[in-house]
């Protein structure tokens, strides 16, 4: 549905992408995920012809950017960053405003524009001015004027930046939702989002492609070892560590500071042992075995914030990004 | 049809905005008072003819309608910046431009549907000054061909200045900027006109030549001159591809 290849965009004095390929077959939801500043928008924004490449080519459902752009904005639905809404009109005024300019023939039309406001759940607000509604419904409101047209594909830039946690998880929702009729590229900066809606992830940064996969592949192939998290209670930390250390196919036991400190003498330890080997089993009789008492055992799985820093490089930036993100449950 | 489309969007974002009410209020205002002291001077001069035995009436198509659409075509110049300001502007601040380039529109479409948005109000506008003429033949017989001529005119200088303003409108965000540039231009355009009276050089006649004003006199008496018709529709081009150019290095840039 959508084929991209060596795409780059060259500004006066840096590149924003850098020759990026990838594909997407039809039906998918692929998430783009990278720092800010990456190259997402960017690159969305030439998928949706409002800026041409400088270099390689795009194809959305059949049709080059470059040389078919009415073709395949025919195609797409885009929602900005910031959705682009009249604030003067009335929701379903500019809806009609939006269905016009994407050609939808007269016959039928209010009828989609009613279908699409119930879809977008915004029917109850229809007559009210777009510049006195909340975020959420703008949001909505603006994922609407992208259905609209029914297009093959839809791309949306950040869709959930900026709304409080109940409103994010609606438009997750609603996204998951419209997943069945159309393909979808969705963007960025939240890792969990990725992890929640998305069936493949593009992770670019610094304007070049770091990985492309499912989210399953990209966290299998990535994590070496299992990492188990402990807790336990009654013991002297040396000797714990010590006989933890001991059992075979445990390569690391690292101790993790509870949060306020350590209390009653309760330890967090973070034990990295053999995939192969099962370690969690032989964990539990050696502390039990030795009168301490174990509070808690699981298994952690590596998330794909850690495959993001271990990919990208760059700590400092998504750990800044996922702090300012509400609702993003790390 | 897309341009009518967008033609529609904008006069509706106009009059549900100030602007529209503010301009035209102001436009009424003015124009009104410069239609009653152009017939109050106009009365009095015919008395004090009468009066001397002057046998020849005094014709109100010259001494009222066209100093009032002499007037009339100075204070578009100062009320069309702030109508073409928004245009572009506002769009580009409010990431709005890109559902409109990202739909299937032409850029001609959306250009053109623009500035026949603001051509519409500007219309409107002289329409209000128009009531004032009407009036004229509740108590005289104007002709109305120089009438409409002038009318023309100010229809074609509007059309002209409006698609200069598009085009400042269309190369900042920000519409202070394209308001009070688009005021320069126009304050610019109409002030060349004044060189013409100095001497009769090549250049002066050239700088004259560019002036707005100075095309709108054959007009306003009644006269259409294909120069000035030439001199406004090929600003009205210019100024509407100049506006596509800076799009689409908008969109190389932006």
């Amino acid at each position: 549905m959508i084929k991209v290849e060596g795409l780059t965009k060259r500004y006066a004095r840096h590149v924003a992408v850098d020759h990026i390929s990838f594909e997407v077959t039809k039906g998918q939801i692929v998430g783009f995920l990278g720092p800010n500043g990456a190259g997402k928008t960017t690159t969305m924004r030439m998928l949706t012809c409002f800026m041409p490449p400088t270099e390689g080519s795009a194809e959305v459902a059949g049709f080059d950017v470059q040389q078919n752009p009415m073709e395949v904005k025919r195609r797409i639905g885009y929602l900005p960053e910031t959705p682009p809404v009249y604030p003067e009109m009335e929701v379903a005024e500019y809806l009609d405003f939006v269905a016009r300019i994407k050609n939808i023939p007269k016959a039928g039309r209010q009828q989609r524009i009613n279908q699409v406001m119930e879809r977008c759940a915004v029917a109850d607000v229809r007559n009210k001015e777009i510049g006195k509604l909340s975020k959420g419904y703008r949001q909505r409101v603006g994922l609407a004027q992208a259905i609209i047209h029914n297009p093959d594909v839809l791309i949306l830039d950040e869709p959930t930046a900026g709304l409080d946690p109940h409103q994010i998880m609606e438009t997750r929702d609603l996204i998951k939702e419209l997943a069945g009729e159309h393909t979808i590229i969705l963007s960025t900066h939240i890792l969990p989002e990725v992890e929640q809606i998305c069936e493949r992830v593009v992770i670019i940064a610094k304007g070049k492609l770091v990985a492309t996969d499912t989210v399953e592949n990209l966290t299998r192939g990535l994590r070496g070892a299992e990492i188990v998290a402990l807790e336990v209670m009654g013991g002297d930390e040396s000797v714990i560590r010590e006989r933890l250390e001991r059992i075979a196919g445990v390569s690391k036991v690292t101790l993790k500071e509870p949060a306020g400190g350590p209390a009653h003498g309760m330890l967090r330890l973070t034990i990295e042992g053999d995939k192969a080997q099962n370690v969690r089993p032989e964990l539990a009789r050696a502390i039990v075995e030795s009168g301490w008492q174990l509070n808690e055992l699981h298994g952690m799985s590596m998330s794909l914030e850690e495959i993001f820093l271990e990919l990208t490089g760059d700590k400092t930036e998504v750990s800044a990004d996922a702090a300012e993100a509400p609702g993003a449950a790390l | 049809m897309n341009i009518i489309t967008i033609c529609k969007k904008e006069l509706n974002s106009y009059f549900r905005s100030p602007i529209a009410y503010g301009v035209m209020g102001f436009f009424a205002l003015v124009t009104g008072y410069f239609f009653y002291a152009a017939v109050v001077f106009f009365v009095n001069r015919s008395l004090e003819a009468a009066m001397q035995g002057q046998s020849q009436p005094m014709n109100v198509d010259e001494w009222v309608v066209r100093n009032v659409l002499s007037n009339i075509s100075v204070v578009c110049l100062f009320l069309i910046p702030m109508m073409t300001m928004r245009i572009f502007a506002e769009e580009k601040r409010t990431g709005t431009i890109e559902l409109l380039v990202t739909s299937p529109l032409h850029d001609f479409e959306i250009i053109i549907g623009k500035w026949l948005g603001a051509l519409t109000l500007y219309a409107c506008l002289l329409g209000l000054s128009a009531v004032n003429m009407l009036t004229l033949y509740a108590y005289g017989t104007p002709d109305w061909r120089p009438l409409a001529v002038g009318y023309l005119g100010l229809l074609l200088q509007g059309g002209a200045l409006l698609a200069v303003g598009t085009f400042i409108s269309s190369t900042t965000k920000n519409q202070i900027v394209a308001g009070v540039a688009g005021f320069c231009v126009c304050l610019l355009l109409w002030v060349l006109d004044w060189v013409s009276s100095f001497e009769a050089s090549a250049l002066n006649k050239v700088i004259s030549y560019l002036s707005v004003v100075s095309h709108f006199e054959s007009f306003s008496k009644g006269v259409i001159d294909s120069k000035d018709v030439i001199y406004y529709i090929s600003m009205i081009v210019l100024g509407l591809f100049l506006t596509a150019r800076s799009m689409e290095s908008m969109r190389w840039r932006a």
